[in-house]
Order: structure tokens, then C-alpha cells, then sequence
């Protein structure tokens, strides 16, 4: 199963959504179109904005480094960051602050404890470019890389529960090695959290 | 730069009925001059209405005679293909009353007294305008805009027709705006006012009947509203220090280029603006306050909210910051209203509202076609 249709399995019907660097919004159009869900999408790229709009998508020109503190607590059901946390400045603060924001909350990220990613920094001993992380060192928007299990403590070092996980290979599948070794064979994973 | 909308021609619709105004007193035999561009569709449904900001008047897009005089004042956005496109909608902007463009305003006669309102004319609110346009709908046959669009002034208006006729509008467009005006928004009409007001030729406001009129008062005024209607960069990309004659006179005759172009602006002005009109905006501006009667709970005020609202600041705009419109958005949010907010670099100020500039341009077009 794609992202796409796990985050939509765990939105229920009617929701309000919060979807943080909801780039063209496709996550969010998804979920209007089969949860009837009230959607709000926070972006920073003006193309990416004007393509929200033009999917009648509400949205708003914001820069998540600069704070969240003009979302209200528990002002949405569900909080989605996908592909976001990674590239933020403060991604501890920022976790803290969708658990505020959100009564749930989905989190997607790269897994830099792939297989490839720790054999390949091994046999090279150069920084890792891979599929899912294609960029340079200096030049990647990803500043705040960490493996699943880095991710993990984190969550139960600000007393963020995690309620369901999946973790995906490179092809974007959930197979056997990914369910039972997630940190090594998972490329990326999603993560369903709550304060 | 595609055709605009060509010539156009000021219509005038007479409310059939007096208007109660916030201020409790009423105003009769009122006139709304007003264009409109494009055509209207059959069911009624592709209505915009175009919402004036503090010096504006309903001449927003096209010329009168001759396609090399000034055009409308928001010519750049309206028009066949443009953001606000005439091929599609039917495009609505009236002179707002207490106006000096033809709707009855201190300029007009008072039915009453046979002479000039001048100073006794009433007070008017945002509220007051948005009435007033809704007769002019009615008049029209328009049941509900498609939307509201305004900047600055303007803005508020098309915030206040959400507020107030939530089923007669599916969309507004909240451009270049604030929830209210700050204490510095506040002190800049005083000056303005001051600078009208003590003018010898004001005359208490009753220059109407007399020879002279406080121009020198109105173009003061007018000189330090568009200061703040420009940014810091901008005045300098486009004036620096250049001097006119290339060199320092040593005296107090315009010597900066500056100068000159404030001297101008403010000439031009004081010749086609009367000045109660100018009182009145800048006091109808700073009432504007939609929070008030929620004990300044804009979260509240907003909640009769139906239609989509589009929030647009300007990086440079210091009148009224991408912070102030901020306000607008978060307390929308708080609503659960739907809310879109874009803020757009640009080096104009608060007169960015003015240009087509490119995103700008997109967003309008992309919300109004959504």
C-alpha cells in the first residue's frame, strides 16, 4: 500500500486536517475527496501554493521553522507531516507542537538506518546519496536525518506516544523483512502519534 | 499586456429607500455612482464586486474618451484575461457613499436643507457601505457575488460582506488589509485631518459656498498618506537622492526629486478631492473594527462566516503589515473558516496591491476560478 492510502485508512470520515508542508496538496485532495474531510494545508513554496488553490484547496503561506503558535491547541483532528520533519530546524519542537495542535497526528520520514544507507557510508565513507535521499551533503534540504529508531526515542523522550506503525522498502512496499527488521530493511516509515 | 476593457461609462443607481446608518441617523435619496465590466450570466452567478480603498472611486478599470488618458485605478487586474477576467465575470465597483465621485457625499445636496451637506454629513461605517452595496445587488439582480475582492480599505469591505451577508457571498478576497487600524494608523489620519482642519480655507468645512477650498490642507494631507503608501525601497529605487538640478541650492525650493513627486501627487489630489469626503474616510477607517462588539474577540466576530476567504499580504507594506493580515488569518482559523493566505514579495508598499504582479496575478485568478 502506498502513503497516500495509509494516511487515508487512518482518517476517519469528517475530519479536520492539518497537513504541514502539504506541498501540491494531493494528500489533502485525496482525503476531500473520499473522507469529506475539512482541510487546511500549510505551505512555503509559492508554485506549490498556487497549485492548492487552484485545487480549491485552503492553504497558507507559512514557514514551519518560524513556529506554529498560531494554531490553536487541539484546533484539528488529525496533524499530517509527511516527508517534513527531516528538513526542519527544530524537529523536536515541532513534534511538540503538532501533538498540540493535533488530537492525532501523522508523521512520514526517510529511515537513514536503511541497509543501504549504513553500507554505503561503510564501503565509501562518503556521506549517502541514495534513491530515497538522492542529494549531496551540501546541498540537501534533509538537515535533520535520523533512523527509525533515533525517531522512536525521541518520541518517548518528549512522551509522545506511537500508536501505529508502518515501514516501507524502497519500492514503497511493506513486506516481510520491513515488519520484522523496520530499522534495517524500511526506506521510510509512517508513524500514527499522539501526546 | 492584453487589451483592456475599453470604454466604459458611469452608471447611477438611486436607492429606492432611505438607509438607516450605524451612526442611528438616516440618509435619503441616496446616489451610488458606479461601472461595470463584462457581462452578466443568465442564473446570476458570476457577479464580482470590486470594493474602493480610502481615495479610491468606482473608475476601476477602462477609460472614458480616449484609450491615452489615465485608466481605471485598478486597470492592471481587471479586464478580458486578466486576474479578474471580464470574459468571464460581470465586475461591479461602486463609489462608496460620502464619496466625491458622484454618490451622494458632503458634496452633494441635502434634500433637506437645499444646501450643501459639507460638514453635517453623517458619519459612515464600513457597515453603512456594505448596505449600501447590497441595494445596489438587489438593484442588479445579484443574489449573491461570486465575490468580493478590495485592498486596503477595501479589503475590509469585502471581510465585512462575509461577516455580514454570509449567503450572499461565496468568496472574498482580503487584500492588503487589517482587522483594525493600529495606534500609528490612527496617528497618521490625525495628521491628515489636522493638516485639513487648520487650514484657513477649510472654513469650519463649509468651503462649498466660498471661493476657496483647503487645498494646501488636502494636498499636506495627501503628501504624508502616500509616504506611508510606499515602502522604504521603494522610494529609494525610484527616487534615491537625486537632485533635480543636479546640484544643492541651499535653499528650501524642491531640490530632491522626492520632493517633487510628493508635491506633484499632492497637487493632483487637492484638485480632485474635496475634503470633508477625506475627513470622513480617514474617521470611517479608523472606527473599522469588527472585534468591538465581541469585547475584541475577532474569532467571534468572525463566526457568521460562509464564504472562502482569501487573505493577500505584501513583504513591504508597512501600513498594513503581512503581520496585521495575519491577524485576520489566525482568528479565521480559529473559526474553522476557509481560509487561504498568501504573502507576496514585493517592493511597492502598501500600493503593491495596485500592480499585476505575477503570483499575485495567479492566486487571484486561481481562487476566483477554483
Amino acid at each position: 500500500m502506498k502513503t497516500i492510502e495509509i494516511i487515508n485508512n487512518w482518517v476517519a470520515q469528517n475530519s479536520s486536517v492539518l497537513d504541514l508542508g502539504c506541498g501540491k496538496g494531493e494528500i489533502l485532495l485525496d482525503l476531500i475527496y473520499s473522507k469529506n474531510i475539512n482541510a487546511v494545508g500549510v505551505e512555503i513554496d509559492s508554485s506549490n501554493i498556487n497549485k492548492c488553490i487552484t485545487s480549491g484547496i485552503n492553504v497558507i503561506e507559512q514557514n514551519i521553522d518560524k513556529g506554529l503558535n498560531n494554531f490553536i491547541d487541539n484546533s484539528f483532528d488529525v496533524v499530517i507531516m509527511s516527508q517534513t520533519i527531516q528538513v526542519l530546524k527544530d524537529p523536536k519542537k515541532a513534534l511538540q507542537e503538532i501533538t498540540r495542535i493535533g488530537n492525532e497526528c501523522i508523521v512520514t520520514i526517510p529511515n537513514f538506518g536503511h541497509w543501504r544507507t549504513r553500507l554505503s557510508l561503510l564501503l565509501t565513507g562518503k556521506m549517502p546519496v541514495t534513491d530515497p535521499l538522492p542529494e549531496s551533503w551540501f546541498d540537501t534540504p534533509n538537515i535533520h536525518l535520523c533512523s527509525l529508531e533515533d525517531f522512536e526515542l525521541l518520541c518517548s523522550d518528549t512522551s509522545i506516544q506511537i500508536i501505529k506503525k508502518i515501514s516501507f522498502n524502497s519500492s514503497g512496499n511493506s513486506n516481510i523483512f520491513t515488519r520484522a527488521w523496520p530499522n534495517l530493511f524500511g526506506a521510510s516509515a509512517i508513524y500514527k502519534i499522539t501526546k | 499586456m492584453s487589451e483592456g476593457v475599453g470604454k466604459v461609462k458611469e452608471q447611477i443607481f438611486k436607492l429606492p429607500t432611505e438607509l438607516l446608518l450605524e451612526c442611528g441617523q438616516t440618509l435619503k435619496n441616496i446616489e451610488l455612482t458606479y461601472e461595470t465590466y463584462g457581462e452578466l450570466n443568465s442564473d446570476a452567478s458570476n457577479a464580482i464586486l470590486i470594493c474602493h480603498a480610502l481615495s479610491g472611486n468606482h473608475h476601476a478599470a477602462g477609460y472614458y474618451k480616449d484609450k491615452n488618458e489615465r485608466l481605471g485605478w485598478w486597470d492592471a487586474l481587471i479586464g478580458p484575461n486578466k486576474a479578474i477576467d471580464t470574459n468571464k465575470y460581470f465586475v461591479v465597483c461602486p463609489n462608496n457613499i460620502g464619496g466625491c465621485h458622484g454618490s451622494t457625499g458632503p458634496s452633494s445636496i441635502n434634500p433637506v436643507t437645499q444646501r450643501y451637506y459639507g460638514p453635517e454629513f453623517p458619519v459612515i461605517t464600513v457597515k453603512d457601505w456594505v448596505n449600501s452595496q447590497a441595494k445596489l445587488a438587489d438593484y442588479l439582480n445579484i443574489k449573491c457575488w461570486h465575490a468580493a475582492i478590495g485592498g486596503s480599505l477595501g479589503g475590509m469591505q469585502a471581510l465585512e460582506w462575509s461577516r455580514l451577508f454570509p449567503d450572499r457571498i461565496s468568496k472574498a478576497a482580503v487584500i492588503a488589509a487589517a482587522p483594525k487600524l493600529s495606534a500609528q494608523n490612527i496617528a497618521f489620519n490625525e495628521v491628515a485631518r489636522q493638516a485639513i482642519i487648520t487650514d484657513p480655507d477649510f472654513q469650519e468645512g463649509n468651503y462649498l459656498d466660498s471661493e476657496k477650498s483647503p487645498k494646501r490642507g488636502l494636498r499636506l494631507a495627501r503628501m504624508v498618506g502616500h509616504i506611508t503608501y510606499l515602502s522604504d525601497e521603494a522610494m529609494r529605487d525610484k527616487f534615491g537622492r537625486e537632485l533635480k538640478e543636479g546640484k544643492l541650492n541651499f535653499g528650501f525650493d524642491v531640490e530632491f526629486e522626492v520632493e517633487s513627486y510628493l508635491r506633484h501627487q499632492g497637487d493632483v489630489f487637492s484638485e480632485s478631492f474635496d475634503a470633508n469626503t477625506y475627513l470622513l474616510m480617514t474617521k470611517l477607517l479608523d472606527y473599522y473594527d469588527p472585534a468591538e462588539k465581541y469585547e475584541g474577540n475577532l474569532v467571534r466576530a468572525f463566526e457568521t462566516i460562509n464564504s472562502k476567504i482569501m487573505v493577500i499580504s505584501f513583504s513591504s507594506d508597512w501600513r498594513f503589515s503581512p503581520e496585521r493580515s495575519k491577524e485576520i488569518v489566525n482568528a479565521l482559523l480559529a473559526a474553522k473558516k476557509d481560509t487561504t493566505y498568501l504573502e507576496i514579495e514585493s517592493s511597492h508598499g502598501h500600493d503593491s496591491f495596485l500592480f499585476a504582479e505575477n503570483r499575485y496575478v495567479n492566486a487571484l485568478t486561481a481562487f476566483l476560478g477554483n
